[in-house]
């Protein structure tokens, strides 16, 4: 930690000492062409010292990888702290150490943030960022009650402000200051204002409920907006003079403030509209369709900058109306981009704004002090931010069926910090007109590190201190979202029946519109197929449990032991003969004591039927059958697809090289069938597909039916332990959760039922079914290897193990897992 | 059952009020709304609900017109189903989704979300043994999805495999080699859901306004 601060200051210190006699008075990010190196060759050089040629990107990009660096250090460092102070807080501290040294370099500030800088290149990613990951729904629910804070909250505390300034002002508070009543209202409107930068920054270190992160989120969001809107009519009326104003311009500017409120909303919503438009065509520049995300929103912000209109409303709109029609668009590889990239462009201007922050403020031209009026500005914006907040939720919770509690209402208040948007407009103020604009720079920056480095670090111990409710713990629980969407569905309902127009009327209607229409226009057929949120859930929750079997397969010497299970399974028909033969009657036995629903199916049948589970007897595996990949070798052949030659190029701009064409995946796939098909007319005899098993799970289980799973939950238990040590919290809680769930796969209960199309060949053929299921699994059933019989009777590996319970354990658990058994190990063989 | 007045009778309001928290006003308006919906006859039976065409869209419209015709749901300790219920009940059911008082107690509050999350339970467990069978929630949640058009029987059943897999991992943990998962029972349910705050999530605004007009 100490040593990365060391290198980041030493950074800067080369930095400033390498640059300083060169970028004097010039600021960073305007370029100069003038500075063309004219001197006459007098022979031809080797090499040259081009600086000019390369200076203001060069300064541009080593200012980024100073931040990068202040960032890394101070995650360092705020590790080490356990945490205390935000990182926000940080960074601006550290920032004041830069600045110091760049003065101290310097003798004076050569680096300052720029308002276009801030306004242009790092606040619209991060207002493209948040929308872009809004929380839809709640977002909506709440947003009256959101937007309730940010046009009226904003407005009250900036005329609150800003008047009360005046008033004390007049009463000589604040000595003699040549700033009028307009000036006072222009800085209440600049001030007024929750940044969201700051609140995202804070608040997500904290986790609070989400009713009262969405409130303080959204509000900081679309109160920008309306500070903006506000600080440009007020700048209006203090460049139109205070005697010009009269009652029509004073309309004039609330027909503006609503004008550039809602026109900037609805031109985000049109952008919108265009880039879920053209994502729906972008399936075959998958490259670079990720990169239209950013360039929409970045061209609505402008655009909207460009009308004069609210352009952080504009991108806030764009991103929270597009992403869903986006999301299910694009290509899961491309979305994937889209969110690490905007995550990282955001994360990135955030790192940089409070660290120039920080910088900024070492300036000796700036400061301008003046006591009364900032400490004044410190404890009115304090004040009013509680009243304001109490007073309008006094008002909403009238309204609301979940009143807004008490200790929220504190947490709200404080957590009104202001931030770069304040500073970005106060430094935009115009002098010519504001004669004591440095004095508002400077109570502006002081109220900005006032609340974020005081209030942001004070605000966890708050929180907990007041026991606000905190988030509730939200990982992928299937069970609640399918319990929320049955909420949706029976509010509605009663509703309905109780004949009442509600808030789940309207939501419903919404829902019904959007689906018909909105979605029809704005998603790809294919996108709208499964776009269904709980599928994609269900979806990842197969992932993981893929990857989770995948990972085990490699701790245990991956593919060998893959390959193992194929090999024991090579010569079944052998085994069958010698080993098989005597446990036979066992099976028919205890198989009848199971009421499977299937009185005459044979044991064969059964045990063909069941794929070779994961989780059964790895270790038994290893090492055994070494003769037997001689025979595994030519199953391999006999079976697996040739891999051709492929003409792909090595390296391709436009393309990830993929291994397969689709001809392949064809010939793989219709192999397969064929070979099943096979196998299904063999193991037909003797089965009556009609009948399902359904009541199983509802018999009492015996011993022998689990024998086996204890064995398995035992190690993944075991392992998940040791394997993950080393990993952090985080992944460690993953691993147990579903290591816990692929114990759950082995009870009995899940046993899917026997007709499931796909997996078992017995009861329906799945090639006369849709073979292009929205399930997972099945979609990668294509890929699968050529099924032979042999390779279905898997458990024979009863060999190692052959007490019939154990057999019936491996009958009965290979059942349950085959679901997502195939594509897992088969899968991996095939691609190797 | 079916002894209530079709006449609004001050009286019994007040009695009903009582047991079921809603006010007067309210009563009255979902008193209308019963005669609206039973054609002015004492009781309602499951007709008269299918006929609210909003609720024809419904997924799982069978549940929740299931649900009125619930003993379990009365507050009697009886089980069973019947054919037609009276105002009474009616209003008994209406109350699971009334949005609790302002200030309220602690054990209300829990007592509050008891309720709402058997009514809940009792939605999903249709033979009434205390457990939601994989085949019941199976059932439920293939209805659930069955009007999203993007998911098939298939999904939805591997979806509800897949949770009811998630109920066992979290309830019971690593079972026990004789272990045999039954069923999601009430308190597993109760465990499940505790993040959901529901006492705030499932209820819906009854107005003192009468809108049965406007929606039919």
């Amino acid at each position: 930690m100490a040593s990365s601060t060391y290198i980041c200051l030493l950074r800067a210190a080369f930095l400033v000492c390498l640059v300083y006699p060169l970028v004097k008075g010039n600021s960073v990010e305007v370029p100069n062409p003038h500075h063309h190196q004219t001197e006459n060759l007098t022979g031809l050089p080797i090499v040259t010292f081009k600086w000019h040629h390369v200076e203001t990107p060069y300064l541009v990009a080593l200012w980024v990888f100073v931040a990068g660096l202040a960032k890394l250090s101070v995650i360092q460092l705020n590790h080490s702290i356990t945490g205390v102070f935000p990182e926000s807080g940080l960074l601006i501290i550290l920032g004041f150490i830069l600045g110091g040294i760049v003065v101290g370099a310097d003798k004076a500030q050569t680096f300052k943030l720029l308002p276009s800088t801030f306004f242009y290149y790092l606040l619209p990613q991060i207002i493209l960022d948040a929308s872009y990951f809004m929380p839809n729904k709640l977002f909506f629910r709440n947003l009256g009650a959101i937007l309730i804070y940010a046009i009226f909250g904003t407005c009250w505390n900036a005329a609150a402000v800003g008047l009360s300034l005046w008033g004390c002002h007049e009463a000589g508070a604040m000595g003699d200051l040549n700033i009028g009543l307009l000036q006072f209202l222009l800085f209440g409107g600049l001030i007024a204002a929750v940044d969201p930068v700051a609140v995202i920054a804070v608040f997500e270190e904290v986790h609070v409920n989400e009713v009262l992160f969405i409130l303080v989120f959204g509000e900081s969001l679309l109160n920008d907006g309306v500070t903006v809107v506000l600080y440009n009519v007020f700048d209006g009326f203090v460049s139109l003079g205070g005697p010009m104003i009269d009652a029509a311009e004073i309309f004039k500017g609330i027909c503006s403030f609503v004008v550039v409120a809602f026109g900037g909303s609805f031109v985000g919503v049109a952008f919108a509209i265009l880039l879920s438009l053209l994502t729906r065509c972008t399936k075959h520049v998958q490259i670079i369709e990720a990169g239209f995300v950013f360039l929409v929103g970045y061209l609505s912000y402008l655009t909207v900058e460009m009308l004069s209109l609210s352009a952080i409303l504009s991108t806030t709109f764009c991103g929270v109306c597009c992403q869903k029609y986006i999301n299910a668009n694009m290509d899961e590889r491309s979305v994937t981009t889209v969110r690490h990239a905007m995550k990282m462009l955001a994360n990135g201007s955030e790192t940089m704004i409070f660290l120039f922050l920080g910088v900024t403020a070492i300036d000796t031209e700036i400061w301008v002090w003046n006591t009364g009026f900032i400490l004044l500005t410190l404890l009115f914006i304090f004040i009013y931010r509680i009243i304001g907040v109490f007073m309008f939720t006094w008002m909403l919770n009238k309204f609301r069926l979940v009143p807004v509690e008490l200790i929220d209402q504190v947490v709200m208040s404080y957590g009104g910090l202001r931030g770069a948007v304040a500073y970005g407009l106060a430094a935009m103020l115009d002098e010519s007109t504001i004669p004591e604009k440095k004095l508002m720079i400077s109570t502006t920056l002081i109220v900005v590190y006032f609340t974020v480095i005081l209030q942001g670090t004070t605000m966890k111990p708050l929180v907990q201190w007041l026991k606000v409710k905190r988030a509730a713990h939200s990982d992928l629980k299937l069970v609640e979202k399918l319990n929320n969407r049955a909420f949706d569905h029976i509010l509605a309902a009663v509703e309905d029946i109780c004949g009442r127009i509600g808030d789940n009327w309207w939501t419903r209607g919404w829902n019904r519109f959007e689906e018909k229409y909105i979605s029809w226009l704005l998603m790809k057929p294919k996108a709208r197929k499964n776009r269904d949120y709980l599928f994609n859930i269900f979806h990842k929750l197969n992932l993981e449990d893929a990857m989770n079997y995948v990972s085990e397969g490699e701790r245990q010497g991956s593919l060998a032991f893959i390959r193992n299970d194929e090999a024991a399974n090579v010569d079944f028909k052998k085994q069958f003969d010698s080993e098989f033969a005597d446990v036979m009657p066992d099976i028919m036995v205890d198989m009848s004591n199971y009421d499977f629903g299937i009185e005459n199916i044979s044991a064969a049948a059964i045990v063909k039927d069941t794929i070779p589970s994961v989780s059964l007897d790895i270790h038994g595996q290893d090492g055994k059958n070494v003769v037997d990949d001689i025979n595994a070798h030519r199953l391999l052949q006999q079976h697996l697809y040739r891999s051709r030659k492929h003409h792909h190029h090595k390296y391709s701009r436009s393309h990830f090289s993929i291994n397969q064409s689709e001809e392949e995946v064809q010939e793989i796939f219709q192999r397969t069938m064929r070979s099943r098909l096979e196998s299904f007319k063999s193991a037909k005899m003797g089965v009556n597909p009609t009948k399902k098993i359904t009541k199983f799970h509802k018999k009492d289980p015996t011993d022998k039916m689990n024998g086996h799973t204890e064995g398995n939950g035992y190690l993944y238990g075991d392992e998940a332990d040791s394997g993950v040590g080393a990993d952090g919290a985080i992944s460690s809680t993953f691993m147990r959760d579903t290591y816990k769930m692929g114990a759950g796969i082995e009870n009995p209960v899940f046993m899917p039922d026997m007709d499931s199309p796909v997996h078992s060949p017995v009861h329906s053929p799945p090639w006369l079914l849709e073979t292009e299921m929205s399930v997972a699994p099945s979609q990668r059933a294509q890929r699968r290897l050529p099924w032979t019989p042999n390779r279905r009777l898997a458990p024979m590996r009863i060999s190692t193990c052959s007490t019939d319970s154990f057999l019936m354990a491996d009958v009965s658990s290979t059942l349950e897992v085959h679901e997502e058994q195939p594509q897992s190990d088969n899968g991996e063989s095939v691609f190797e | 059952m079916g002894s209530f007045q079709s006449l609004p009778d001050d009286h019994q309001y007040r009695t009903l009020s009582q047991k079921t928290g809603f006010s007067l006003e309210q009563i009255g308006i979902l008193h209308n709304r019963f005669k609206q919906l039973s054609q002015n006859e004492d009781t309602l039976r499951r007709d008269d609900l299918k006929t609210i065409q909003d609720l024809e869209s419904n997924p799982i419209r069978s549940q929740i017109i299931e649900a009125f015709f619930d003993k379990r749901n009365f507050q009697k300790d009886a089980t069973g189903s019947v054919q037609e219920i009276g105002f009474e009940e009616f209003l008994t059911v209406m109350s699971y989704f009334r949005a609790p008082a302002h200030q309220i107690t602690e054990e209300q509050r829990e007592e509050i979300r008891r309720a709402k999350l058997r009514f809940l339970f009792n939605m999903h467990d249709t033979d009434n043994d205390g457990t939601i069978t994989l085949e019941e929630y199976r059932h439920v949640v293939e209805e659930l999805l069955s009007r999203s058009g993007a998911l098939g029987r298939e999904t939805a059943k591997g979806i509800a495999d897949a949770a009811m897999l998630e109920v066992a991992s979290i309830t019971v943990g690593p079972m026990a080699p004789d272990e045999f998962y039954e069923g999601i029972t009430f308190e597993q349910f109760l465990k499940i859901l505790k993040g959901v705050e529901i006492e705030t999530r499932m209820h819906i605004r009854f107005l003192n306004m009468d809108t049965t007009v406007l929606c039919k």
